[in-house]
């Protein structure tokens, strides 16, 4: 393969925001997550976890807690407002405006009939879910001071809420409090300081498991109205409860403690609850927890989410119980002008451009090369309006920068000229293109490819005059699911598109239609690209698997079917991070160059599949760690067959978050 | 360490009217290790109970009757046995509280003693010598017995052994000044029949001790002059004619103890183990005459392992049963704990690990002494005849000497005769077992040559000292004698394998060697192996201009010295004068060949400057002068290339000359400087430590300059951008 000249790249300031909220659908095995800036992302649990869905924030949305209700998704917040989201358009559906001031809680019963929300002036809320919307049906008894938590009976007859310094239990009939719980306050200094229930949990035999600010979990009798049992699960407190026959609780600490309804001794049949387990993640306090069938998921203010199997639930030393570290998006946030050396670097509020420095030397392999010119930062765009960014693209001349939020779509000229760059707003888009769910530049840069609702793609011609509609491509299986993947053939022949239904389309630009569609496999497509030469699509499924389709053909390739025949390398398949970016090495055109977070590597389709294997897990693996790049977020070629990867170690991610809480520390 | 622990009085000791007596007739094991049964001189029967000092019961005979045997403790039928007035067989069990009503049985013949031990039946032994169990004798008391023993043979001594499952009863007996040893089987009436070596006229022995172990019995015995003897009997051995030659009882001494003035009256030896012998009444090495004391010896080192002043007047008993020593002393019966630790040669030399609590599992890889000495060969006794001594004997004409008799015979034999013996000594035995009398060997044919200057034997000595058992300080006389008689070679090998030659001698050596004429020197012969290499350190190595070390004789001239005449600087190695370097005093060896050989004996030799610094002032300047060149010449050798680092051979290293030259030159510098012959020499040395500095300046700089390198490497961080050339495939 030979040297490469490497543009290593640090100076993306990505920041992933704290998560704040969780909320697990056992039957899709769909989590919803909630992030501090507003966003919403979806994982697809039975899809290698992969990161389905990203719906954008807002500013002045704060989500502070999700519910799933069947397959929608609710979500409240201080803003005092419940949102539905459109999961299929990725933003939200509608917002109700709660009229009781910051929301802090949301609630279903399992009935999946009712919404209770819990304010901030002591109210309980409790909506009817109608087929398209909510409706406010009453208020339970008003209570003085604010409504922390909320939890359903699953008979759906009571409802327990946590308050400050009580949890009150309301019969949801009549809507009236019928037990109240008083909880204790801490020791020492703390006695003065009001005790917030953080959470509750109701259980079918009428206990009522609570955490709150002064690190008790407490186990209450919800039918006399007694306290059981009181653990003391740390100093500070425990913010968040899941509750199912094991129950966890997240701590400021960073630890998850769980508790498990077991008897405490063998061949003896009263249980209670055991504190059984404590695991440490996190290095921040844990916000949201949820408790799959096999796992504890966990996430919190150090921005990653972890899913930690529970050994006894899953086979051992399988791809199933290994530690699942979530950090980085999967999706890319970054967009590479080849021909211009520039990159596009997405934050949720702005965009960077940046051009490349230069280096005129030639060294040995390993050698760090004299920076003749810096690399420059050329222009920050701050976005309009209140939406965050959920997309954009910079065109390979570097001459166009689209971006798009969910309420609209901006197309920018740039004008570079070596020192002076100009940037004017394209005016008058075409009126079809509203907002996008991916943009993408045709590789001459004279198309802007926008993907909008039900998988269709507009399609613009850019020329230096005006910006024209040209057509809009429509699959033909009428899927509703948005696309998350656009890819674009070098020569301009074709279009690739994949959506979360994980169907893949691809289109003739020259026919301005469905060319054809690739079979569908049941794992998600992570990354995908069109050979320049061949015409083959490549693409990588969040399950690991590589297939290439031959789009003269129509069907699998050769490769593709030796591939599967002969099996990936289970090392390859146990990575857990997908390939979130291919390319292809114009200098062999065998060459497939692909990332994940941890490494990139090379694959040489002229080699039997049994070499690829090696060499592509060990040569290359070794290669990254040989150069410690860690924490790929980009990996790409430029046109003058320099690799730009662009890195963010979590170490500096780690840096800039906000100090955990002070724990004393042997010696310190 | 055998260690003797902090003992306790049994009981009270009934002093009988005869002083000499300890009033103990015998002390037997009862049915476990914590009791025993004394039965005193007299009258009573005592059961004790060890741990606690106390009496358990007690039994007494009539007055006017007497116990003329110790009781013993059937284990079988838990009853004790006794003879009372030499003919009544008593035998009770521990409820009996009166001994007059329990069972007794009159035998038709004086009785000598009952024997009994765990896992054997009693046994009785007719003061005639014949042997009965006491069962089948009780089953007819009146049964006539028969005399084994001669008419005016009495039996001193006796003991029963258990061995291979079957029971021996052992005794000694005297006629007439000759002592016999008998074995006899009970069961088989089979009688082995031994004479024991005469010692000395008229000394009998003092004590026995019979054991058994590896299929052998055992025997200890110990003589008034101090002499501990063993004898190693079989217990398979040749059935005896009713009136065969009693068989000679070969044995060995074991070793000899400090008798101090006079025979030993009173004492006892006791074997406790196959290594360590326990002593009573003979004096302590260390602690003048007195007799009073309790030791333990080990036989394999003949070292003294343990020992303990006794209070009182010592009877000469000691009874050992189970790790504890029964010794009647003054006026009461004390019992002694003991240990003695499985020894070994790490023990011996103190590197064993402190752990007695896991002694039991001392490590494998520690050579055990026992199993080297006892393991295979049991012992060199004639009785059993290995084919090694039959076949040394039968070579021998003459009928081969002990150490001892070398001894003697070189204190008057002529050369050629003590150099026979010593050397057929030598090749007859093993050498590890010839280890203590190698040194005695060594000085006595050190002290018999100082003494007669007629009288020296050099093949001997370097045999002796090859042997690698000989030290400086086992005979600090040889070395001097070797450099007196000349005998170069001898020197050589005593230089090379004494670890311990003092400073002075060293010095001595060096300053003879120095000024043995090249003539003389070279007639001699020396160790091949160190004559080769010299040889290839004189003739290798000419005109091989590789240099090492960083020294270079040639660039200095054109520092600016002098090229001076007297001590040879002149250093031109250019290809041209190649010739000429053969003539430089720098690259001729300024000493003989087999005077080099010696020297650089010298040179190997250990020794510590503080001390070697005043004897080497006693060199005069000619020879120290001659010393450095010679030295220079080493070095200069060394410096180059292709040396040192191929041979194998034992050679001088570089820091052995460099501090040789260091040493002269202190030792010497105020002489040397006025010395006028000295002065090119000692420009010389000045070039060497001018070149030795300049090269760990250099060195320094190197390693400073590496360190900054690693500095450099660790600092290395990816700043925010960076271009890079990586290569992949």
């Amino acid at each position: 393969m030979g040297e490469f000249k490497v543009h290593r790249v640090r100076f993306f300031d990505y920041m992933p925001s704290a998560i704040r909220a969780m909320a697990f659908n056992s039957r899709t095995e769909r989590l919803a997550l909630s992030r501090a800036d507003g966003a919403l992302e979806v994982f697809n649990f039975a899809d290698s976890y992969f990161q389905e869905k990203v719906i954008p924030g807002q500013d002045g949305r704060a989500v502070e807690a999700l519910c799933w209700v069947r397959g929608r998704l609710f979500s409240a917040g201080l803003n005092g407002e419940i949102t539905e989201y459109d999961l299929e358009n990725l933003r939200p559906k509608y917002t109700m405006e709660a009229y009781g001031g910051p929301v802090w809680t949301i609630c279903s019963n399992s009935q999946g009939t009712h919404l209770a929300i819990g304010c901030e002036d002591g109210t309980v809320k409790i909506f009817e879910v109608l087929e398209e919307t909510i409706r406010f049906q009453r208020n339970l008894d008003r209570q003085k001071g604010r409504i922390i938590s909320l939890s359903w009976h699953p008979s759906g007859a009571l409802i327990a809420a946590g308050m400050m310094d009580m949890i009150k239990v309301f019969n949801a009939e009549s809507g009236h409090a019928t037990h109240r719980l008083l909880v204790e306050r801490g020791v020492g200094a703390s006695k003065s300081r009001e005790v917030v229930v953080w959470s509750v949990a109701f259980l079918s035999d009428h206990t009522i498991i609570s955490g709150d600010s002064a690190g008790k979990v407490q186990v209450w009798d919800g039918v006399t109205g007694t306290l059981v049992r009181t653990h003391l699960v740390t100093k500070w407190d425990v913010l968040a409860l899941s509750d199912e026959s094991s129950l966890l609780a997240g701590t400021s600490e960073g630890t998850v403690v769980q508790f498990q309804f077991i008897s405490s001794t063998v061949d003896q049949h009263d249980k209670e609850w055991v504190r059984t387990r404590t695991f440490k993640n996190h290095t921040h306090d844990v916000r949201a927890l949820a408790h799959t069938d096999t796992a504890v998921v966990s996430g919190g203010m150090d921005t990653q989410l972890v899913v930690r199997p529970l050994l006894e639930k899953v086979e051992k030393n399988t791809q199933e119980s290994a530690l699942r570290k979530i950090a980085f998006p999967h999706r890319s946030l970054v967009s590479c002008g080849k021909k211009a050396g520039m990159l596009l670097f997405q934050f949720h509020g702005h965009l960077e451009l940046w051009r490349l420095g230069e280096s005129d030397g030639h060294g040995k392999p390993g050698d760090s090369l004299p920076v003749k010119r810096k690399p420059e930062k050329l222009i920050q765009l701050k976005r309009k309006g209140d939406d965050h960014i959920c997309c954009s693209a910079l065109s390979p001349c570097g001459g166009w920068l689209a971006y798009s939020t969910i309420s609209s779509v901006r197309l920018y000229r740039l004008q570079y000229n070596g020192s002076n760059i100009s940037i004017t707003k394209v005016a008058k888009l075409p009126k079809v293109l509203r907002s996008a769910h991916q943009l993408c530049f045709s590789s001459d840069s004279s198309k802007l490819f926008a993907s909008t609702t039900h998988s269709s793609v507009i399609i613009i011609a850019l020329s230096q005059s005006e910006c024209k509609y040209l057509h809009t491509l429509r699959p033909k299986s009428g899927t509703r699911q948005p696309v998350h993947l656009m890819s674009a053939s070098e020569d301009g022949k074709w279009l690739a598109t994949a959506n979360s239904d994980c169907e893949i389309h691809v289109y003739s630009l020259h026919k301005l239609k469905l060319h054809c569609t690739v079979p569908v496999y049941s794992s998600c497509p992570t990354a995908m690209a069109i050979h320049p030469t061949t015409s083959n699509l490549v693409m990588v499924h969040a399950d690991q698997q590589i297939f290439e389709y031959s789009l003269v053909q129509k069907e699998y390739t050769e490769w593709s079917r030796k591939l599967q025949k002969q099996g990936l390398h289970h090392l390859w398949l146990a990575r857990d991070t997908p390939i979130t970016h291919l390319t292809f090495n114009p200098r062999n055109p065998a060459h497939i160059i692909m990332h994940d977070t941890y490494m990139f590597c090379i694959i040489d389709q002229n080699l039997i599949c049994k070499t690829f294997q090696v060499r592509s897990l060990f040569g290359v693996k070794l290669q990254t760690m040989a150069y410690h790049m860690e924490h790929l977020l980009c990996v790409s070629l430029l046109e003058d067959h320099s690799l730009v990867v662009v890195e963010r170690p979590l170490l500096d991610i780690a840096s800039q978050l906000p100090a955990p809480v002070r724990q004393k520390k042997f010696a310190t | 360490m055998a260690a003797l622990y902090e003992g306790y009085t049994l009981c009270g000791l009934v002093q009988a009217q005869n002083q000499s007596d300890s009033g103990i007739q015998g002390i037997e094991s009862e049915r476990d290790s914590d009791h025993v049964v004394v039965t005193d001189s007299t009258r009573s029967v005592t059961l004790y109970k060890v741990s606690d000092q106390k009496p358990l019961g007690s039994w007494t005979v009539k007055q006017g009757q007497t116990l003329t045997c110790s009781a013993v403790y059937n284990s079988h039928t838990k009853e004790y046995v006794a003879v009372s007035d030499n003919k009544v067989i008593r035998v009770w069990k521990e409820e009996d509280i009166i001994l007059d009503k329990a069972f007794k049985a009159t035998v038709s013949s004086d009785v000598w003693r009952v024997h009994s031990v765990p896992g054997g039946e009693p046994v009785v032994l007719f003061q005639r010598g014949a042997v009965r169990l006491l069962d089948s004798l009780l089953s007819a008391p009146q049964q006539p017995v028969e005399e084994v023993l001669a008419q005016e043979e009495a039996i001193r001594w006796s003991t029963t052994v258990i061995a291979e499952a079957a029971q021996f009863v052992i005794f000694q007996t005297e006629q007439k000044g000759d002592h016999f040893l008998y074995l006899q089987r009970p069961n088989l009436n089979a009688v082995q029949r031994y004479r024991l070596e005469r010692e000395e006229p008229g000394l009998s022995p003092l004590s026995f001790s019979a054991s058994y172990r590896d299929k052998h019995i055992n025997l200890l015995y110990l003589y008034p002059n101090g002499h501990v003897y063993q004898s190693v009997v079989s217990v398979r051995g040749p059935g005896m004619e009713e009136e065969a030659q009693a068989l000679p009882l070969p044995r060995n001494l074991l070793f000899a103890l400090p008798v101090g003035e006079g025979l030993l009256g009173a004492a006892s030896a006791l074997a406790l183990d196959e290594a360590h012998v326990a002593v009573v009444g003979v004096p302590h090495p260390s602690a003048g005459a007195g007799k009073d004391f309790l030791c333990i010896w080990n036989t394999n080192f003949q070292t003294l392992q343990a020992g303990k002043e006794m209070s009182g007047k010592i009877y000469g008993q000691l009874w050992s049963y189970s790790s504890k020593l029964f010794i009647p002393h003054g006026k009461s019966l004390s019992v002694i704990p003991y240990e003695c630790p499985k020894s070994s040669l790490a023990s011996a030399l103190g590197k064993l690990r402190q752990a007695r609590t896991e002694e039991s599992k001392a490590p494998a890889s520690v050579p055990s002494w026992n199993t080297i000495l006892h393991g295979e060969k049991v012992q060199p006794s004639r009785t059993v005849e290995t084919r090694k001594t039959r076949t040394t004997r039968k070579t021998q004409s003459a009928p081969s000497l002990t150490v001892d008799q070398v001894l003697e015979l070189i204190k008057t034999a002529p050369v050629e005769e003590v150099q026979r013996e010593v050397e057929g000594l030598l090749s007859r035995s093993d050498i590890q077992e010839l280890q203590p009398s190698v040194g005695q060997l060594a000085s006595s044919l050190v002290s018999r040559s100082v003494a007669d200057p007629a009288f020296y034997t050099p093949g001997t000595l370097a045999q002796l000292v090859h042997t690698q058992c000989l030290c400086h300080s086992v005979c600090p006389d040889l070395l001097l004698l070797a450099l007196e008689r000349k005998d170069y070679f001898l020197c050589q090998l005593c230089l090379q394998l004494f670890p311990d030659v003092p400073e002075a001698v060293t010095c001595a050596c060096l300053k003879t060697f120095i000024s043995v004429p090249d003539a003389d020197a070279d007639s001699m012969s020396l160790e091949p192996d160190s004559v080769a290499f010299m040889e290839s350190v004189i003739t290798g190595g000419r005109g091989q201009g590789g240099l090492q070390n960083g020294f270079s004789p040639a660039p200095f001239e054109e520092d600016g010295t002098d090229p001076l005449s007297g001590g040879g600087a002149q250093t031109k190695t250019t290809a041209e004068d190649k010739e000429k370097t053969v003539t430089e005093p720098g690259q001729t060896c300024p000493v003989g060949l087999h005077k080099a050989v010696l020297l650089n004996e010298v040179l190997q030799t250990a020794y510590s400057d503080t001390f070697l610094l005043p004897h080497l002032k006693d060199l005069s300047s000619q020879q120290v002068i001659l010393f450095l060149q010679y030295l220079q010449f080493l070095y200069l050798r060394y410096s180059q290339d292709t040396f040192t680092q191929t041979h194998g051979l034992r050679s001088p290293t570089l820091t052995q000359i460099m501090d040789w030259v260091c040493l002269l030159l202190d030792a010497h510098f105020t002489v040397l400087v006025m010395t006028p012959e000295a002065k090119g020499l000692l420009l010389n040395l000045h070039r060497f430590v001018k070149s030795q500095v300049r090269l760990f300046s250099e060195l320094g700089k190197i390693e400073g300059s590496l360190e900054e390198l690693q500095k450099i490497k660790v600092k290395k961080e990816v700043g925010q951008y960076s271009i890079e050339v990586i290569e992949l495939f």
